[in-house]
């Protein structure tokens, strides 16, 4: 029987109830008294020199009541990057300030330069319409290729980078004489040039921001679209604005989907608080889709060359990439990290390659940011290796399957040390690979590719074998790499005089489902009721500082975080309770919701227990304090490694080029399961997003820098009938060796192990219907790019 | 300003309107019913679907005073009176058909209107009709399994291909 | 977008009369209207609704064909024009999404012929005529380019009225983002002739495949088109497909449509 309660339960969710009738709390769903109204100005040159903006006509304009534009924010501070990188030959990477509003130049369509506030959206929109049209720009030639980029000095994205290269980054520098050895005399080597394509995070609830300012106290409030309300508040609060941190509370109330594009801060968010000040009003402001789609931070877009040296029997020498990263016009707060340290630590994936080397030249350009979508580092990673895997056997003549498992690290090897920095504690990257042939029924494949083919249909199968790094991080490695905060997180559990409890947590929910799951580990461990338990989130003057969600991260970090704070109820528990049976401390077991005197049939419920810490009447307050309350903060030990086996089997229309996805198999090692129904959830949302990315998903940005793909219209999200029924499976579990509940973290798994299983499935069929000549197509395999591939 | 006045959930309300106003603004920022959400500007994503007169439109791409008079239902109608999870809503949350919860309201709203058209749907009927309204957390296919069920065929039996 | 006046008449008679204002426009389902508005591309000052106009909407079968009202939603055409003219309820069930549907009409898709709309591709190939409150178009003098019709200043369209062919069938392959029709191809036997009219295409608009036309008069299969070549040249290629692509659609499409024609 599955669980009915607890770890391991699939515990309906508790937050749906609201959603479903209509009462969830979206920060635009906020009505704050006297609220005004916030539009934004932006660009539509990709790069230019403002030369004039005129406002007095808005100004004058009714129900407008103030006018704001780089002028304005000159002097406090800038959005600063996250993480330092230093490049190969030791120098710190270009970091450009990035302003609230832009000043002196516009660097991508959709660059925010003026803002308008006013008494209705309405009348904020035909003001900033109004500014537009008395703004002179000078138009300048826009900068949108990268290699391009690097090489015309004469035109820059920021006046003060010469080249336009943030970094040009070596991963491991040291490593690299000895690769270059390896391929000079590998018996084999294939080479591919890919690009990994930029997407739209595309959060189905846009951004949004509500700032107010108190003057009775000078307290600042802001309610957000944020993954991190604390990590938001660090950096509106200490870094642009220079608002004390304990004058600004920042919530962010149910968020409609992240994904990573709103882990960031973003300029409007101190916008709205700076007018708030300025005002003493409320200040709202809620993006369009056409906003979210020029503003909001991208993802991907790497541009790369990956070369495999290999035996002929398909044993790997070595792996040595090239890769140009798009970071757009300005650094957003985690761009300098997605795609070295997030992406070239994982370049040796689940084998046991010796040698590796991984080279990233980082680009500005005049386009939207770029920065961690779901995956982050780690899809263009797997991307590349597993396409390059697939071309080699071919090549070399051998079974895609086989080479994989010959070239797996084994379960013997735990702790595996990588070339490329990481220690991978656990997995059993074989038993993934056989559950993914047995469940995607790979022995019926050929009676399938059969049967396509009587219906006219090309059918091909693809394999990705992916690993990512979660649980993002030691603060102690990530400090010595160049992190500028810490990757800790935080809980505190509050039991309340009547026995329920309210846990504080730093993690954010945005779609995952934490009010439901962290009730059911604390559940377990305390034995009471999950209805008893109440998860807070999201707003900085209830919980205590966390680092938010994102990277797979929340039960491995907050999860372990809200363990040990729990541990330290029960100790306290077990002190009160030696206390009230008299009995030595020693001597109390807690078990099934109770805390009883070993060998005995004397025993106190964690009702009685919760009553007695808040009623301490006959406490001995010298060595027992009142009170049950406990807070813990949990520094990871290392990343947790979940791995996996997806399959993914596709029809082709050999006359028009479309693409079927008709079965997609997930096999995957993601620890110990806590709520099997959400992580379930999990990878098919992933899988959706990687399916879009393989097929469906372009972001396009014509010479002039204006974005081709600036809506719905023009870029195709994954709807209902895109997608089949998915097969996922998480049975093939090795538990986390260093996190209290040997959780590894499941976001973004299908997201990472998606794309290259579906274009090696496109690429196989093309192959098995004689089109020799394709051994790559570019993402998204739109089908006017696979049927032209088919007939070059 | 003009007062606009409909059956919205069963009770008659007005509020002002603009003629640009929009159903969706009507409907959030007059009433207050901030359960139809928006999430696009081009009558694509289909969070802000709602019934009027029976049928299922998006309220982004409807004028409030082009719908004067009529009945228009709601996500925050879609409970039974006694409160409790109506049979839609309910198949969602026993079938995890929603997470972050914003495409929620106009993915059960469609839903709402493909039972009332095809009480018996197969998963491709689901999947095509629900092609206008999109969601980015859940892949669909424990949306398509809540429809299912809601129709009270066996979810169980839907497999891949 | 920019405020107006909003008007919903009863009657075509008060629909002309308001649309005589300056600044006027006509409103129909308001599927693609809206957005444009929302962008500030199309700013009336006064806004005429024709959904409440109670003769232009309808399905029904007269002397002179399948007669549509121009207020009628893709739903309904899809619902009501089933019994007589299949290929076209089938063509308005794919346009757009339910929603979409739901409110969407005939009257507005030909008024505006998007290039990529779905209905401008059978009333061409049908040999429709187009009825305004002025007078009777045909289909081929309709269609000017795209989004341009012979629609003159305060002119709307009341009506359209199909001649129901012996067998017609419409093929669609989606532009993936929007759903509209990357290309489609209407194909419709009459006792006279076939036509064959495609939308999405071509940088002019719906047109109709002359040679096409030719050879499935003279053999009504789809084998019939396997020799036939369309130009690239006047194709539209953009980030959904190039001109070779869309030709080949074109190609594709008309015999897949002979095929399936019922």
């Amino acid at each position: 029987m599955p669980k009915d309660y607890g770890i391991g339960a699939s515990s309906k969710r508790r937050e749906d109830v609201r959603f479903l009738t209509g009462l969830g709390h979206y920060t635009d769903d906020h009505v704050v008294a006297g609220q005004t109204f916030a539009v934004f100005v932006r660009s539509n040159v990709a790069h230019g020199r403002i030369v004039s903006i005129d406002t007095a006509a808005a100004a004058a304009m009714p129900g407008v009541l103030a006018v704001f534009t780089g002028e304005d924010f000159k002097d406090v501070g800038g959005n600063p990057a996250g993480w330092l990188i230093n490049s190969r030959n030791g120098e710190p990477m270009r970091e450009p300030k990035r302003p609230v509003l832009a000043h002196g130049k516009v660097r991508h369509v959709g660059d925010a330069y003026a803002a308008v506030v006013a008494e209705t959206y309405a009348q904020a929109k035909d003001a900033a319409q109004s500014i537009a049209d008395a703004t002179e720009i000078e138009e300048l030639p826009a900068i949108i290729d990268m290699a391009q980029a690097l090489a015309d000095s004469t035109n820059r994205v920021h006046d003060e980078i010469p080249d336009n290269q943030c970094y040009d980054w070596g991963w491991i520098e040291d490593n690299r004489a000895a690769v270059d050895a390896a391929f000079k005399s590998a018996p084999h080597v294939t080479t591919l040039e890919l690009v990994n394509n930029r997407l739209v995070p595309n959060a189905m609830e846009p951004r949004a921001s509500i700032g107010e300012y108190f003057p009775g106290t000078g307290d600042y409030k802001l309610t957000t679209t944020s993954q991190n309300p604390h990590l938001t508040r660090l950096l509106v609060a200490a870094f642009v604005l220079g608002i004390p941190e304990n004058k600004l509370t920042v919530v962010a109330p149910d968020v409609g989907g992240g994904f990573g594009s709103k882990i960031y801060h973003y300029g409007e968010e101190a916008l709205v608080l700076a007018a708030a000040k300025k005002l003493k009003r409320a200040v709202k402001w809620t993006a369009e889709r056409s906003e979210s789609f020029l503003s909001d931070a991208h993802g991907r877009d790497h541009v790369t060359k990956i070369e495999l040296a290999c035996e002929k029997d398909g044993t790997f020498i070595a792996f040595r990439t090239e890769t140009m990263a798009n970071v757009g016009a300005y650094l957003s707060n985690f761009a300098t990290v997605t795609p070295t340290f997030l992406h070239g630590t994982l370049m040796a994936g689940p084998y046991k390659v010796p040698h590796v080397y991984v080279n990233v030249k980082t680009v500005f350009t005049n386009t939207a940011p770029v920065d961690a979508y779901r995956g982050a580092g780690r899809p263009e990673a797997t991307y590349s290796l597993e396409r390059v895997i697939d071309i080699a056997a071919r090549e070399l003549g051998l079974d895609p399957f086989e080479v994989r498992r010959k070239n797996f690290i084994t379960p013997d090897m735990f702790p595996y040390t990588t070339p490329v920095g990481l220690q991978y504690d656990i997995g059993n990257y074989q038993d993934t690979l056989a559950k993914a042939i047995e469940l995607g029924d790979v022995a019926g494949f050929e009676s399938r590719r059969a049967a396509s083919a009587a219906k006219g249909k090309l059918r091909g199968l693809g394999l990705s074998t992916w690993i990512e790094a979660c649980g993002i991080a030691p603060s102690n490695l990530v400090g010595i790499l160049g992190a500028r905060v810490g990757l800790y997180d935080a809980a505190t559990v509050r039991v309340n005089a009547t026995g329920n409890i309210s846990v504080m947590v730093g993690a954010h929910s945005h779609g995952q489902g934490h009010e439901t799951v962290f009730a059911q580990v604390v559940a377990e461990q305390l034995g009471v009721p999950e209805s008893s338990i109440e998860i807070v989130h999201g707003d900085t003057s209830k919980i205590p500082f966390g680092m938010g969600s994102y990277g797979s991260r929340s039960l491995a970090v907050c999860g372990s975080a809200m363990t040990k704070a729990v541990d330290k109820i029960i100790a306290k528990g077990k002190k009160i309770a030696a206390h009230m049976l008299e009995a030595a401390e020693g001597d109390i077991v807690f078990a099934d919701g109770k805390f009883s005197v070993t060998g005995t049939d004397k025993a106190k419920t964690f009702g009685e227990i919760a009553f007695s810490a808040y009623v301490p009447h006959n406490y001995p307050l010298e060595t027992l304090e009142p009170g049950l309350e406990e807070t813990a903060f949990y520094d990871p030990a290392n990343f947790t490694y979940p791995a996996g086996a997806y399959l993914c089997e596709v029809e082709v229309d050999a006359d028009t080029g479309k693409v079927d996805v008709c079965r997609f198999t997930c096999a995957d090692d993601f620890g110990n399961v806590m709520n099997p129904m959400i992580v379930e959830g999990q990878v098919h949302g992933g899988v959706a997003q990687g399916i879009g990315q393989a097929l469906l998903e372009m972001t396009s940005y014509d010479d002039n820098g204006q974005l081709l793909s600036g809506s719905y219209m023009d870029y195709a999200m994954p709807r209902s009938d895109d997608v089949p029924m998915f097969v996922v499976d998480h049975s093939c579990n090795t538990p986390c060796t260093h996190n209290p509940l040997g959780v590894k973290g499941c976001g973004e798994a299908g997201a990472i192990g998606s794309p290259p299983a579906v274009v090696n499935a496109v690429i196989d069929a093309l192959q098995r219907g004689g089109h020799k000549n394709v051994t790559h197509i570019d993402m998204p395999l739109t089908p006017s790019r696979v049927w032209s591939a088919m007939n070059a | 300003m003009t007062k606009v006045t409909m059956t919205v959930n069963g009770k008659t309300v007005s509020a002002e309107a603009e003629g640009r106003t929009l159903l969706s603004s009507f409907l959030r920022e007059g009433l207050g019913l901030t359960g139809t959400h928006v999430g696009c500007d081009t009558s694509q994503c289909g969070a802000c679907v709602v019934h009027v007169d029976g049928k299922a439109v998006k309220s982004c791409t409807v004028f409030a005073q082009d719908v004067a008079g009529a009945t228009v239902k709601t996500i925050e109608g879609m409970a039974n009176a006694d409160g409790s999870l109506g049979v839609i809503q309910q198949a969602f949350q026993d079938h995890h058909g929603l997470q972050c919860g914003f495409c929620t309201p106009g993915m059960v709203m469609s839903s709402a209107a493909l039972l009332a058209e095809n009480p018996k749907p197969s998963e491709h009927d689901v999947r095509h009709y629900l092609e206008g309204n999109i969601c980015r957390c859940t892949g669909y296919h424990n949306i398509v399994k809540a429809v299912l069920a809601a129709s009270g065929q066996d979810v169980a039996a839907v497999a891949a291909e | 977008m920019h405020n107006f006046d909003f008007v919903k008449p009863q009657s075509i008679a008060d629909a002309v009369a308001a649309l005589s204002s300056d600044g006027a426009q006509a409103l129909s389902g308001g599927q693609t209207l809206l957005p444009t508005m929302k962008q500030r591309l199309a700013a009336p000052t006064v806004l005429v609704s024709l959904t409440g106009i109670p003769e232009m909407r309808g399905v029904c079968l007269g002397d002179d064909g399948l007669a549509i009202g121009a207020a009628t939603p893709h739903a309904v055409v899809a619902a009501e024009a089933r019994q007589y003219y299949p290929a076209l309820a089938d063509l308005a069930g794919g346009i757009g999404d339910p929603a979409v549907r739901n409110r969407g009409t005939i009257g507005g898709s030909l008024a505006n012929n998007d290039p990529a709309a779905c209905y401008p591709s059978a009333v061409l190939a049908s040999g429709a005529t187009i009825v305004t409150n002025r007078r009777k178009i045909a289909a081929d003098d309709y269609f000017q380019g795209m989004f341009t019709t012979a629609l003159e200043e305060g002119e709307i369209i009341t009506g359209v009225t199909f001649p129901v062919p012996q067998k017609a069938a419409y093929v669609k392959f989606n532009q993936p983002a929007s759903r509209f029709a990357l290309t489609g191809v209407f194909v419709a036997k009459y006792a006279g002739g076939v036509r064959v009219a495609v939308t999405g295409a071509s940088n002019n608009g719906v047109f109709r495949w002359h040679d096409a036309e030719a050879a499935l008069s003279a053999n009504f299969a789809g084998s019939a088109v396997a020799g036939l070549t369309v130009d690239p040249a006047d194709m539209i290629g953009d980030l959904h497909g190039t001109a070779a692509y869309r030709a080949n659609l074109v190609k594709v499409l008309t015999k897949r449509a002979v095929d399936a024609a019922h």
